[in-house]
């Protein structure tokens, strides 16, 4: 098997430093739409004149480098024991080159690893077999100060009269970002997950957010509530850094999955502006980042 | 835009009202945390016994928090092979952690200026009235940009609680940041988070 080591480094510090064009296009539209002078709209152009630096310097967007959360796609045949020893070599390099911040802390002793690693969850990585010839490698960095204000609801809620329907989930969702206010670095991207058991439901509120902003949901429905919690959110007035105006969101993806009778579980996973996540494509030896 | 040297008079402090965006120069310390527990626990509490180098620590880090400022930062530090270090990445990170202990590390360090994200609360608030002192809102997330006016990292104490939550000295120079909480009580979050809480309120009545 190919050694990946180099091609991941290099992921790792793309997503680190040069934030996707989605994201950053998203934000030049809000700034355009916060009042001139105002405090939204400064915290906006320090926000992309800091995006520009670090394309430019090759140095982390945030210092808060987050949890790196990995999701291969491989073809049969690839030994996955290998490909995480390879993306534990990367991540360790990519910390010693400054890429990442040193994060993972033992919950017992408080002791950092210094290197990004420990255990089996640090980093996060997810295994999946695919048909075809092509190894996808999706990479997230997500910061503990979005992380610390996701929210999970079981619905019926009486506290927000929230039914087990998609206006209860509508619900739910507003109320997350009216808790979550500026503090996890507002305007924020949404992954929202409806059903699933409280384990699975989280995951998926974070796989939806590898989908591009712009890309429409497969389910009409699910597009209209999407629009319909960006709309309103920025309602608020939250915005950006909790200072006030009218961007709190850039956007919101939802997804579904089954659930049990007895169970209806809304979770919202929260992004901050800095939605760092990149992909790395092989294929016949080739590698290509998008 | 109001350009302030450290440490801070009472005087200029009084001054700063919700609003202002101000640029610090001078020497600040960073600490979130795990630091502000140890403070708590070590030196205000004293629930856990001084060790190892605590008492040195405690002393040489008391002249530099006397009417200076606390960054709730955990930076991406280059140099940690070499001790030359250098600030790569260095933003706020979210303050409202550090809301059971802050006000008493105020009091304590007579500290006049917070550095952070987010906001803290009514417990915070009442520390800056009294000290007096200023909570000062840095862009959360622009970490290369304010990495920038770091000029020097002039020493670090107590690396073992690691890089992100060790106490790291830094000279800077026109570090940017906005009054959002002020020595006579105002609030910018307060007041954000009750005006969004009628606005949701509505929603939350519409369907």
């Amino acid at each position: 098997m190919q050694d990946l080591s180099a091609h991941l480094l290099e992921l790792i510090r793309l997503a680190s430093t040069d934030l996707p064009p989605d994201v950053e296009a998203a934000l030049q539209q809000a700034t355009q739409q916060e009042e001139t002078g105002s405090a939204a709209r400064g915290a906006l152009e320090t926000i992309l004149k800091n995006v520009d630096l670090s394309r430019q310097n090759s140095t982390p967007i945030c210092q808060d480098t987050g949890t790196p959360i990995f999701y291969i796609y491989h073809p049969a045949g690839w030994s996955t024991r290998q490909l995480r020893a390879q993306i534990e070599t990367a991540v360790a390099e990519a910390t010693r080159l400054s890429y990442l911040r040193p994060n993972s802390v033992d919950s017992l002793t408080g002791k950092n690893s210094g290197n990004n690693l420990g255990g089996k969850h640090f980093p996060s990585l997810h295994f999946e077999e695919v048909e075809g010839d092509r190894l996808t490698i999706e990479l997230m960095l997500k910061g503990g100060g979005c992380e610390n204000v996701g929210a999970q609801y079981a619905l019926p809620d009486s506290r927000l009269s929230a039914g087990r329907d998609l206006s209860g989930v509508r619900k739910a969702v507003l109320d997350a970002v009216h808790k979550a206010q500026g503090k996890g670095c507002a305007p924020g991207i949404l992954g929202i997950a409806i059903g699933g058991d409280r384990g699975s439901s989280y995951l998926a509120s974070k796989e939806v957010l590898y989908r591009d902003l712009d890309e429409a949901n497969p389910d009409p429905e699910l597009e209209q509530l999407e629009e319909q919690l960006t709309t309103e959110a920025n309602e608020l007035g939250i915005g950006p850094m909790g200072f006030g105006g009218k961007t709190t969101l850039l956007g919101a993806q939802i997804t579904s999955l089954n659930r049990l009778p007895a169970s209806f579980f809304v979770s919202v996973s929260y992004m901050c502006w800095a939605y760092r996540r990149r992909k790395m494509t092989w294929q016949n030896g080739q590698v290509s980042y998008s | 835009m109001q350009q302030i040297n450290l440490p801070m008079s009472d005087e200029i402090v009084r001054g700063l009202r919700v609003g202002e965006p101000v640029l610090l120069s001078g020497i600040m310390l960073t600490g979130r945390d795990t630091v502000h527990k140890w403070m708590i626990d070590t030196f205000i509490k004293k629930t856990r016994p001084v060790q190892g180098d605590d008492q040195e620590v405690y002393e040489a880090i008391l002249p530099l928090l006397e009417g200076g400022v606390i960054y709730h930062c955990g930076p991406v530090v280059a140099g940690l092979e070499t001790g030359d270090y250098r600030f790569v990445a260095a933003g706020p990170t979210t303050s409202i952690r550090e809301e059971p202990y802050q006000g008493d590390v105020m009091r304590h360090f007579k500290i006049k200026g917070v550095i952070g994200k987010g906001g803290m609360g009514p417990k915070t608030l009442a520390a800056c009235q009294e000290v007096p002192g200023t909570y000062l809102h840095a862009v959360g997330g622009a970490a290369s940009l304010i990495a920038q006016t770091v000029e020097r990292v002039l020493g670090v104490y107590k690396l073992e609680f690691g890089v992100p939550e060790a106490m790291w000295v830094i000279q800077v120079k026109d570090f940017p940041v906005v009054v959002t909480m002020d020595s006579h009580g105002g609030s910018l979050h307060a007041e954000i988070e009750a005006k969004s809480a009628k606005v949701l309120e509505e929603l939350l009545a519409r369907a």
